[in-house]
């Protein structure tokens, strides 16, 4: 009989007050005990739709069922059938709008805790050394490139060298993982395990080459009159976006990507490291998507007062994953909600000194269903600030698309694919943030499963 | 891996290194530029590909320690490697055909204009070459400027060789007797805009090579924005060569002195830990 508690098994989380001072990991982990708890709560439903919320398709209730009975290898098996990286997933898929959205158990009470439990299993497997046996397939001599390694592009890599083709990853910068790496802070995801992630796929044979950026170092043609038969962009969404609100230039107004490259890639936390940022007392963080949480939370564990989170609609709207803005408030960052910038003033030597802001109210929905932000007249207000961070969104960056022949890309520049994940030029397939805009690293992690398959299919074909 | 395969100390500040980087010296172009990392726990700093060689794969980087990266890579020796060269970033530099032309470097910056000037000498433009520096112990490539050029001027700030003054000065005497339709400078932020202040009036294509702070260097942080002619640009992918009379060169010096404090006080933990 189902353990019918409305409740989650709560997750054991570091005390607020303390982890707001260090980056380590702030949401623990179950212990076997609560995990096998947990998974007593699942109902097993015939109809699955918790699976259906699941853009991978896990195999939800038959996992959880291995989990309930103390076979956490089993269900580490069953996961990794269709998610390449579930101690990833399992720490930030927004599950509430996913497989947990769907779960039975949400109408009246709290969901099953699919995620916690997905990463309880790949957690407990890493540490026992179980589950991964790779069987080394008969190398069939065909070389696939592959364009960045973020989550779309190792997952595409990982499922091409298992059927047996020779695949090397081209990645800018000088570490893989994409975003993983650097742009969740450490505190969200160890790098540890991403780095784990991806020595296994190097054992596999995936080669990975840094420093290579392509469109400057090698054109996309060129990759393919080395020899590679097909080619896989998984580049990202990397191009931030600014308000284009007068004094945006001032000296300590950041983009996201560039406060959390300098803190999560380049360790600039660390005294050990060489990168420096700026420690500011008060800092505001435009926009209510994880990325904000994240540049905010950061700003915090370096030391600032008072952190802010200027977001125009409301708590309700907020893109983010709905633990991220509890943990963030918990860390006692401030929300600013219904509220948008207007001007970003600066003192003599061009250093930011504050922001002004004026309130919203929510309209009528929009084209996206949101009831649209509108201005109160005479409303504004000045927060003293000494740094603004912009995590208004991302989009692809046109280096690849402006060297390559034959790609074409939509107006908001991300690449037009098929539903194979084919683009419009032969051989020349492309998933994840680059395609999609700025979305989830499970939908990324689905876009390379997909263009694998679609790969693998054309040149059997070929 | 980049091994330093030679190493020219150019004058007391300023250092030439050449690396292996095979796949860089055949794809580079005049006005790109590297970023570099010494070791896994390094910084990435941009570098300008002052020279290289296609067919012996190797491009020299000219560096001058200024703080505490710098100082590092140019305290290395041949032999050594560093872990990361990226590159080529940027866009090469948009000459045009000009038939008389001249490229201004100041310092260091004569090290980043030299394969301008090689460039547009061996394309049969008439090139003069104007190069500023301090004082007489840090002149450097004086040689191979000559060797790019139809005329090199030299000039001092305490008068110690070459002519005594500003470069501006040289030029605005070159631009009353005689009509160019380029000039290119390289410098730092003051000189750059000195200079094109001192072009302005003769309506001179000027192009200046803008040194903001880098970090990617593939258009991924915004860090290194630039506001040119009232338009937010990011030198890493936009640059680094933009039209000087459109610059926003106070904006870019404010832009530049954010991390003086932290950097400093790396300096010093530098000094303290290796005694
Ligand atoms: C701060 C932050 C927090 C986030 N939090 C979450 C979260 O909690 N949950 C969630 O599901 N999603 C989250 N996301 C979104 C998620 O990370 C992305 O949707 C996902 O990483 C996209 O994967 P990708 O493989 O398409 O691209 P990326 O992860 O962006 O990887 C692209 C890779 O390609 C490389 N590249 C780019 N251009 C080139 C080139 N020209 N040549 C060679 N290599 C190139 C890049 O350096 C990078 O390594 C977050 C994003 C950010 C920025
Ligand atoms: C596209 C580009 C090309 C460049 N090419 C060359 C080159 O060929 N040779 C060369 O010697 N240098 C070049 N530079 C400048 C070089 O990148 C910086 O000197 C270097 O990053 C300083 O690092 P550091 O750690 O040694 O000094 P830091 O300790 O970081 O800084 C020391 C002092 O220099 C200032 N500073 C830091 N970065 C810059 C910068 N980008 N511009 C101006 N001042 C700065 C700091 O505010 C500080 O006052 C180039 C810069 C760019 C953007
Ligand atoms: S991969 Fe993400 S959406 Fe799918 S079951 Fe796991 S946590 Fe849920
Ligand atoms: S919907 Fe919820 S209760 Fe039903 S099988 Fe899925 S996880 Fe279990
Ligand atoms: S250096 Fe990051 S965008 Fe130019």
């Amino acid at each position: 009989m189902a353990d019918m508690s409305p409740e989650k098994t709560p997750m054991p989380v570091a005390d607020p007050l303390i982890r707001n001072k260090n980056f380590k990991e702030v949401a623990l982990g179950y212990t076997a005990e609560m995990a096998m708890a947990e998974a007593n709560r699942c109902l097993n439903c015939k109809n699955r739709p918790c699976v259906s919320g699941c853009p991978v398709n896990v195999q939800i209730p038959e996992f959880i069922s291995e989990v309930a009975n103390g076979n956490f290898e089993k269900a580490y098996e069953i996961i990794k059938a269709t998610n390449a990286l579930p101690a990833v997933c399992g720490r930030v898929c927004p599950q509430e709008s996913q497989c947990e959205g769907k779960c039975v158990r949400g109408i009246k009470g709290e969901s099953v805790g699919i995620g916690r439990l997905e990463r309880f299993v790949a957690d407990y497997c890493m540490k026992n050394g179980c589950g991964d046996s790779f069987e080394q397939p008969p190398k069939n001599g065909k070389k696939v490139a592959v364009i960045g390694a973020g989550p779309s592009g190792l997952t595409c890599a990982g499922d091409l060298i298992a059927k047996g083709y020779d695949v090397t990853v081209f990645e800018a910068f000088h570490a893989a993982g994409g975003v993983l790496i650097y742009g969740i802070p450490e505190f969200r995801l160890p790098k540890s395990i991403v780095k784990a992630e991806i020595e296994s796929l190097k054992k596999k044979g995936v080669k990975i080459l840094t420093d290579m950026v392509i469109g400057k170092i090698l054109t996309v043609d060129e990759i393919i009159e080395m020899g590679f038969e097909a080619v896989f962009i998984g580049s990202g969404a990397g191009l931030p976006m600014f308000m284009g609100i007068e004094g945006e230039s001032s000296v300590g107004v950041y983009s996201a990507n560039e406060f959390l490259t300098r803190i999560n890639l380049m360790k600039a936390y660390s005294e050990q490291y060489d990168t420096p940022i700026k420690k500011a007392k008060n800092i505001a963080v435009v926009g209510g998507g994880n990325v904000a949480m994240d540049a905010a939370r950061c700003a915090k564990r370096l030391g600032a007062e008072n952190v802010y989170i200027i977001y125009r609609r409301s708590e309700a709207e907020m893109p983010a994953r709905k633990e991220e803005i509890e943990h963030a408030k918990e860390e006692q960052i401030e929300f600013k909600l219904l509220c948008n910038p207007k001007r970003i003033l600066s003192g003599k030597d061009g250093s930011v000194v504050g922001v002004e802001c004026i309130k919203m109210q929510l309209g009528e929905p929009d084209a996206s269903g949101r009831r649209r932000p509108v201005e109160i007249d005479g409303s504004e207000f000045i927060l003293d600030v000494e740094s603004v961070i912009m995590a208004l969104g991302t989009t692809p960056n046109p280096l690849i698309r402006t060297t390559t022949e034959g790609i074409e890309a939509n107006k908001r520049g991300c690449l037009v694919v098929d539903e194979n994940m084919k683009t419009t030029k032969d051989g020349v397939y492309a998933g994840g943030d680059a395609v999609t805009g700025a979305a989830t690293v499970i939908l990324a992690m689905g876009a390379g499963k997909q263009a694998a398959k679609s790969i693998d299919e054309y040149l059997k074909g070929k | 891996m980049f091994r330093i395969i030679e190493k020219k100390q150019l004058n007391n500040a300023v250092t030439s290194l050449k690396f292996e980087a095979p796949f860089i010296a055949k794809k580079v172009k005049p006005g790109q530029f590297v970023i570099v990392r010494i070791d896994e726990k390094g910084e990435r700093i941009p570098l300008t590909v002052s020279d290289y060689d296609a067919k012996a794969g190797t491009v020299t980087l000219v560096i001058q320690a200024i703080g505490y990266t710098t100082k590092k890579l140019v305290s290395l020796n041949v032999g050594d490697s560093i872990c990361d060269l990226v590159g080529p970033l940027g866009l090469p530099t948009e000459f045009g055909t000009p038939k008389k032309a001249i490229i201004i470097g100041g310092g260091v910056g004569c090290a980043i204009a030299y394969p301008q000037a090689k460039a547009l000498f061996n394309s049969g433009a008439d090139v003069t070459v104007i190069a500023g520096f301090r004082s007489r112990d840090i002149v450097i490539l004086e040689e191979e400027m000559k060797a790019v050029s139809n005329s090199l001027y030299i000039t001092t700030d305490d008068g110690t060789y070459g002519r005594k003054g500003l470069v501006t000065e040289v030029l605005s005497e070159l631009l009353e007797r005689d009509s160019y339709d380029l000039v290119i400078a390289i410098g730092p932020v003051p000189m750059m805009k000195f200079v094109s202040l001192t072009t302005k009036p003769y309506g001179v294509k000027t192009l200046v090579s803008l040194n903001p702070i880098m970090i990617d260097g593939t258009g991924m942080c915004g860090g290194c924005r630039v506001t040119v002619g009232g338009e937010t640009k990011f030198a890493c992918v936009d640059g680094p060569d933009f039209d000087g009379h459109l610059v926003d060169f106070d904006e870019l010096s404010r832009r530049n002195s954010f991390y003086r404090d932290e950097e400093e006080h790396k300096c010093r933990l530098g000094v303290t830990e290796n005694g």
